[in-house]
């Protein structure tokens, strides 16, 4: 029994299926079939409908007998191994496999309820901003992340005009170095949305309909809108399992086998917190790639097959408007003592490429690119080998992954990092 | 911005009405001059001329009265031609008399004493068509008859009416060249204006409803795509659908109706080829003038790509160069018709002895282009898809492909990704390839041995039933007609025997692929949406699989939109092509 139809729960009920005949079973409240969250921006866009966004055939599930519940889990019971649905049903379980995923934060602000404020993450969301943007003059979204400027950009092709409010110096600049934050924020005002940094949420006002009417900024500026983003991140949406005797903090707690405190239930994706760490990796990792090697793991381990959840080098990737972001390895916002880096930038203001090093070891530690797609399977395996930095730079041009024709950079950033490192020899080999 | 744009719809929007306008507009008029710049044999064109003389006072309003005027006077001079020179009921039993059991064209000879012009036709008539009977005898008279019967009736339908008379491919062509030479109105009178205020209008608005799109910053721009009544088969998609359709189906069977069409580029034609316009020409000219323009809007659409711009701008110097410029020019300079990038069997006429023949008798560069056409189709396709996979010709050079890949550009997205469509898919596509096979086998063999009954079927209606279907019906009518309903390719994807072909090669010998990046695919679909093809790209991509299709004509849009680089058009060593799916980042995990 699989509590989530996201790509956690779906990846973890296909391996499953491919390993054995076991019965399974996937309840979610959202939709019937499962579909790509990430795609939901593209739907509002215009770029696809809901329908494409299915990764299978509606017919699929049945030929592999998945069965899909659409249902809601009001509470789990561990003791009688059942699930209280919002229909009033009740199913039995063998395994319980919790993927229910995240819910958007909200940090108490007043007006947070009002009618015309809202978050991004489910199905339903999208179909209430479709509603609440029909017509609106402006709209405001509050939050620098991934999911703010999805949000400013879905807005932005509606030609509804957006002002971002974001806390930090440059947008996301939280995660990204400055260099990349300060290329993306230049992005952003390009597209037309005003992006006030360092600024946040004071409050917001309603109309007499219960309708919002503006926000107050830190700065004490009314902006008049209609519509109010909230995207300041999410949490593990755990609020069913309040009582069930399954061990929770912020997400379910889990250990390398993605297992509970309790037998016979586990949990993973978004909604999961682990007990351990893992090198470069936070312990609540709300990314859908997470969500996917989970439940390859997890899978094994349901068959019979007890498998840690190890993850490769850390990968992720992005869109900002135009420009796409790849990065690898770990290349965090600050640099840490040990660190050495180089950024380079092309003319343009669109492209970049920022590396990470071992000041001591030359060890390559980890790349973001904007603007250069690169081949991940050449970082994954130059990263496990602990590579030097040099290594990297001589082997730039096998990893890009640009379609042809495409103009390309290698022998600018070489140059450039020469004259930036020139006590730094090209000879590649390990470290 | 948005006010350019509008200006622009409503001077293509007058445009096209114009051109709608243009269809209806002329009065016609039979005279002595256009017949006798039509009917080239001097003896059909008196009979015509007389036979015509009543028609010739009266005014047409509408080249539907006009042209069914002239079909009852074809078919009534051919009943007349039947019955002057028809072979008699008497004649034959007078035959039949005079032979026994036996047949001999010296009884022929003895039965028609006149020597006049009738008696002379029907001599060598029974000469041409009966002289096979000769000699032979039959265990009755009344089996004679029977076999004589059947001669008079072929002589009938064949014999006068293809030399006294009109037979039906000649009434078709001269009701068009009729029609043509007898319209008059505004168009005929000032045809270069009128050229101006409908295709120049249209070419003026659309560049100025495409030019503002440069505002938009580079990048995939497909803002809006399925809320467009025009690029999600709303009202507008289906209007332009239908307008295609009928626009084919009066190209291809009733040309007899556009000539006033064709007229518009009449002093276009002149200045090229030296000729008066045929439908082909204004076709050709309409089709290159959709890529020049719409391939302007898909170099500005994919500006940010410079694969999408260098593959854009082959298809249009290939469409303008090589499949426009250079036929006309060649028939200017007196010689054979050929468009050196067209490969059978998507040339499905290359093997008919028509073209042989006339190719034969060009002289060297005759015979060039026949080695040219013969080595594209035994070296070039396998040689050119093993290296670059097959989108060398689908997507860079095909003329079809050129206005999939411009004009088709809007509604890619509207492709069926079932595995259904699929399944449909390889049934069809395969079984045009072997239709087209097993009917250029047929025409060759008629070719060598002069019989045309082959196998089980005749080759001469074996290859109009391909025109007609095939080359017209399918890649015509439902090719483009369907794009605003089904999708760009749909000629490409279900019925074209040459992509058949290349598919083949790319499916099982090429160094062609296109690769997955990692573990970085997040299952968005925007790679299938936008497959024209109806290749569902994302199956392919999240499981970390090469994606080997022979459907695949490697237009390079998957990678395109694709918003997290995940994949890439690649050529490279053909081992690991097959590669097992595999997300990279995951430690532990056996397939």
């Amino acid at each position: 029994m699989i509590i989530g139809n996201g790509i956690s729960g779906t990846t973890v009920a296909r391996h499953i299926r491919k390993r054995s005949t076991y019965k399974i079973t996937i309840i979610s409240s959202e939709t019937d079939y499962f579909f790509s969250r990430t795609a939901l921006m593209y739907i509002y866009m215009g770029h696809m409908k809901y329908e494409h966004t299915k990764p299978y055939e509606d017919g699929f599930w049945k030929k592999n007998k998945i069965d899909l519940v659409r249902d809601h889990v009001e509470r789990v019971s561990t003791q009688s191994k059942s699930l209280i649905l919002q229909s009033g049903k009740t199913v039995i379980y063998d395994i319980l496999i919790i993927a229910s995923g995240s819910t958007s934060n909200k940090f108490g602000w007043p007006g947070q309820e009002l009618q015309g404020v809202q978050g991004l993450y489910s199905y339903q969301d999208l179909e209430k901003m479709e509603q609440g943007t029909k017509g609106i003059s402006r709209a405001v979204v509050v939050g620098g992340g991934l999911i703010g400027i999805e949000m400013a950009e879905m807005l932005v092709s509606r030609k509804i005009p957006v002002s971002m409010l974001v806390r930090e110096r440059e947008f996301w600049s939280n995660v990204l170095p400055l260099q990349e934050a300060n290329l993306i924020s230049r992005h952003i005002r390009s597209h037309h949305v005003d992006l006030k940094l360092e600024t946040e949420l004071k409050e917001i006002q309603p109309e007499e309909s219960g309708q919002v009417k503006a926000v107050v900024t830190s700065s004490g500026e009314v902006i008049t809108c209609q519509f109010v983003g909230l995207t300041v991140g999410v949490s593990p949406n755990i609020d069913f399992l309040k009582n069930s005797g399954i061990a929770t903090k912020r997400g379910v707690l889990v250990n390398e086998f993605l297992e509970t405190n309790l037998p016979d239930v586990y949990a993973l994706g978004d909604c999961v917190e682990r007990t351990y760490t893992l090198p470069g990796r936070r312990n609540i990792e709300q990314v859908w790639y997470t969500g996917r090697m989970m439940g390859e793991v997890l899978a094994q381990t349901i068959c019979g097959d007890r498998t840690k959840y190890e993850p490769g080098p850390w990968f992720n990737s992005a869109k900002f408007f135009d420009i796409e972001y790849q990065t690898y390895g770990n290349v965090r916002n600050e640099l840490a003592d040990n660190e050495s880096d180089f950024y380079w930038e092309h003319q343009s203001g669109i492209k970049s490429i920022h590396l990470v090093w071992d000041k001591i070891s030359n060890q390559f530690l980890g790349i973001n690119s904007f603007g250069i797609r690169l081949r991940h399977e050449c970082f994954d395996r130059w990263l496990r080998e602990k590579r030097s930095i040099l290594f990297i730079l001589d082997h730039l041009a096998e990893a890009n992954f640009d379609p042809e024709f495409f103009p390309r950079h290698e022998s600018e950033i070489m140059k450039s990092f020469g004259l930036k490192f020139p006590q730094l020899e090209f000879n590649s080999g390990l470290v | 911005m948005r006010a350019i744009k509008l200006f622009g719809l409503l001077v293509f929007i007058i445009g096209f009405t114009l051109f709608n306008v243009v269809f209806f507009l002329a009065s016609y008029r039979l005279t002595p001059e256009a017949i006798n710049a039509k009917i080239s044999d001097t003896s059909k064109r008196e009979l015509f001329l007389s036979a015509s003389s009543d028609i010739q006072q009266q005014e047409f309003t509408s080249s539907f009265s006009f042209v069914s005027e002239l079909k009852k006077l074809f078919e009534q001079i051919n009943q007349e031609q039947l019955s002057n020179y028809g072979i008699t009921q008497e004649e034959i039993l007078d035959l039949v008399a005079r032979g026994g059991k036996q047949f001999s064209l010296a009884s022929v000879d003895s039965l028609y004493l006149g020597g006049d012009e009738v008696s002379e036709f029907k001599k060598k008539a029974w000469k041409d068509y009966g002289s096979w009977l000769e000699g032979r005898a039959f265990q009755s008279s009344q089996e004679l008859q029977v076999q004589l019967q059947g001669v008079v009736t072929n002589i009938n339908q064949y014999g006068i009416i293809n030399k006294v008379g009109f037979d039906r491919y000649q009434v078709k062509d001269l009701i068009y060249s009729l029609t043509k030479a007898s319209a008059r109105g505004p168009v005929s009178s000032n045809p270069i204006l009128f050229l101006f205020l409908t295709l120049g209008l249209c070419i003026a608005g659309a560049v100025v409803y495409i030019l503002p799109k440069l505002s938009l910053s580079p990048g995939i721009k497909n803002d809006g795509v399925f809320f467009s009544v025009m690029k999600n088969t709303g009202w507008l998609g289906i209007f332009t659908g239908t307008w295609l359709i009928v626009f084919y189906i009066v190209l291809y069977f009733y040309p007899e109706y556009m000539t006033n069409w064709v007229a518009l580029v009449d002093p276009v034609s002149r200045i090229l080829n030296g000729n008066e316009a045929g439908r082909f020409f204004l076709y050709g000219f309409i089709y290159t003038l959709c890529i020049i323009v719409m391939g302007v809007r898909m170099i500005i659409h994919y500006r940010h790509s410079k694969y999408q711009v260098l593959r854009t701008c082959s298809v249009m110097f290939f469409q303008t160069a090589f499949a426009f410029l250079i036929p006309e020019i060649l028939i200017r300079l007196n010689k054979p018709y050929f468009d050196f990038k067209n490969i059978w069997p998507l040339d499905y006429s290359f093997f008919f002895d028509s073209r042989w023949n006339e190719l034969i008798s060009g002289g060297t560069l005759g015979i060039f282009m026949l080695g040219w056409g013969i080595a594209l189709i035994l070296i070039g396709v396998p040689v050119l898809v093993y290296f670059f996979g097959k989108r060398w010709y689908c997507s860079w050079v095909c003329g079809c492909g050129g206005l999939a890949e411009t004009l088709g550009d809007p509604y890619r997205q509207l492709s069926n990704k079932t595995i259904k469509a699929w399944k449909v898919e390889r049934w069809m596509i395969h079984s045009v390839l072997v239709f087209a096979v097993v009917m250029t086998a047929g025409v060759i063999y008629t070719y060598w041995t002069g019989a045309s009954w082959f196998l089980f079927f005749d080759s001469y209606k074996l290859r109009e039933v391909y025109g007609a279907f095939i080359g017209a019906g399918f890649a015509g009518v439902v090719g483009t007609g369907f794009y605003p309903l089904m999708g760009n390719r749909v000629w490409c994807r279900f019925g074209c025997p040459l992509a058949a072909y290349l598919g083949l090669v790319q499916r099982f010998k090429s160094r062609f692929r296109i690769t997955t990046n990692g573990g970085q695919c997040i299952s968005c679909g925007n790679c299938s949406t936008y497959c024209e093809m109806g290749i569902d790209v994302r199956w392919y991509a999240q499981r970390g699989q090469n994606i080997v299709r022979s459907s695949c004509v490697g237009c390079g849009v998957c990678s395109s939109v694709c918003p997290r680089g995940v994949l890439n058009l690649e050529v490279k060593d053909e081992a690991g092509r097959f590669g097992k799916p595999i997300l990279i980042g995951n430690n532990h995990i056996k397939i």
